[in-house]
């Protein structure tokens, strides 16, 4: 195989993870975007965590939120995850690879909170043995 | 006309379909959607990467599952209030983006076919990591000097398992470094120093991924509890 061929623009139908088509910019252009989403959403983060200034219940669900924008971000500008015909193998994929990691995440959560609010206390648990 | 005229007339098509006749760069335009042939090997590798990288993400969820259940589990020790330095954790996130940045530098130069800037964006891209690497341990050392070592309590633990299973996949990725400017220099760009790049670079980012989920999940929501 050719170093040209190789480059891969237009070589079969998909495009590689990590794989930049399209070029309505130049991709230099395109990661110097991501760099500033990226640090604008990090000194966000951290402000939000720091301050006083905003209602303190609302803090967690507004870092999960600018969380999941910055990887957003990362998974367009820099790994080059598109909507494009040429991406689908990609993204479903990834699709599954996030169903998977919430069914971890949540049910692991869930079902841990369940079982803490239906454990008996310790003391009593200690009772029951002594009974025996 | 029989078969074999017309295998010969046109190889690429020799059951006349009508299929996989257009061309670019001398594969199928449809190769790898089931009719074309199979996908290009530079396709194909990313793609199993791509699949390694997913699975790698889901076994940090299940680390990340264990550090929220066990997050209040403190056993009278330290909380993550009180031993989180968030100056040093901004400084670690600021090495981390930065080099997730110079490395998409690196591969526009890999595209490029120069030597000289890929090997600066690879070595710009490694001290950064470096940086961010020494940083933790610095951390970990700290804490550990206070009483608060991953045997403390169960929080503790979890703390100790995910971030030390990010900072080894940071280690393991510097190492990888190293071993790709190395190669780069005796070897020039081939296909395969080429594919080994392209991968390395999706696992930088998928590192710097993880470090989002990372710092917003243990060090931010563990500051403000």
């Amino acid at each position: 195989m050719t170093v040209e061929s190789h480059t891969g623009r237009g070589d079969g139908g998909d495009a590689a993870p990590g794989e930049e088509r399209g070029r309505v910019l130049p991709s230099l252009g395109v990661y110097l975007i991501g760099l500033v989403f990226a640090l604008g959403l990090t000194a966000t983060a951290f402000w939000v965590a720091q301050t006083h200034l905003l209602w303190a219940p609302g803090i967690p669900i507004g870092l999960c939120v600018l969380a999941i924008a910055q990887m957003g971000v990362h998974l367009v500008f820099f790994l080059h995850i598109t909507t494009g015909p040429d991406n689908t193998n990609n993204v479903l994929a990834l699709a599954f690879g996030v169903l998977i990691v919430f069914l971890v995440v949540a049910g692991s959560l869930w079902i841990m909170a369940n079982l803490n609010h239906n454990m008996m206390p310790m003391d009593q648990l200690t009772n029951l043995h002594l009974q025996h | 006309m029989t078969a074999a005229d017309a295998a010969v007339r046109s190889p690429h098509d020799p059951h006349k379909l009508g299929r996989a006749r257009e061309r670019i760069d001398g594969l199928p335009k449809d190769a790898g959607r089931g009719q074309g042939g199979p996908a290009p090997k530079r396709i194909i590798i990313a793609y199993g990467f791509w699949i390694f990288l997913l699975s790698d993400i889901v076994m940090f969820s299940a680390l990340f599952a264990a550090y929220a259940v066990l997050q209040g589990a403190t056993a009278g020790g330290p909380t993550g209030r009180q031993l989180f330095n968030l100056n040093n954790v901004a400084i670690e996130t600021g090495c981390l983006l930065l080099s997730s940045f110079t490395c998409g530098l690196m591969m526009v130069a890999a595209e490029a076919r120069s030597v000289l800037w890929t090997q600066l964006g690879l070595l710009i891209t490694g001290l950064l990591g470096l940086g961010f690497v020494a940083l933790e341990l610095h951390e970990f050392a700290d804490m550990i000097g206070q009483g608060a070592g991953p045997q403390r309590s169960a929080f503790l633990s979890a703390f100790f398992a995910l971030v030390g299973c990010h900072g080894a996949h940071v280690s393991c990725g510097l190492l990888w470094l190293g071993t790709m400017m190395a190669q780069l220099l005796a070897k020039g760009f081939r296909p395969t120093i080429l594919h080994r790049l392209m991968c390395f670079s999706l696992f930088w980012h998928a590192l710097d991924i993880i470090w989002v989920a990372l710092f917003t999940v243990v060090y931010l929501l563990g500051a403000i509890r």
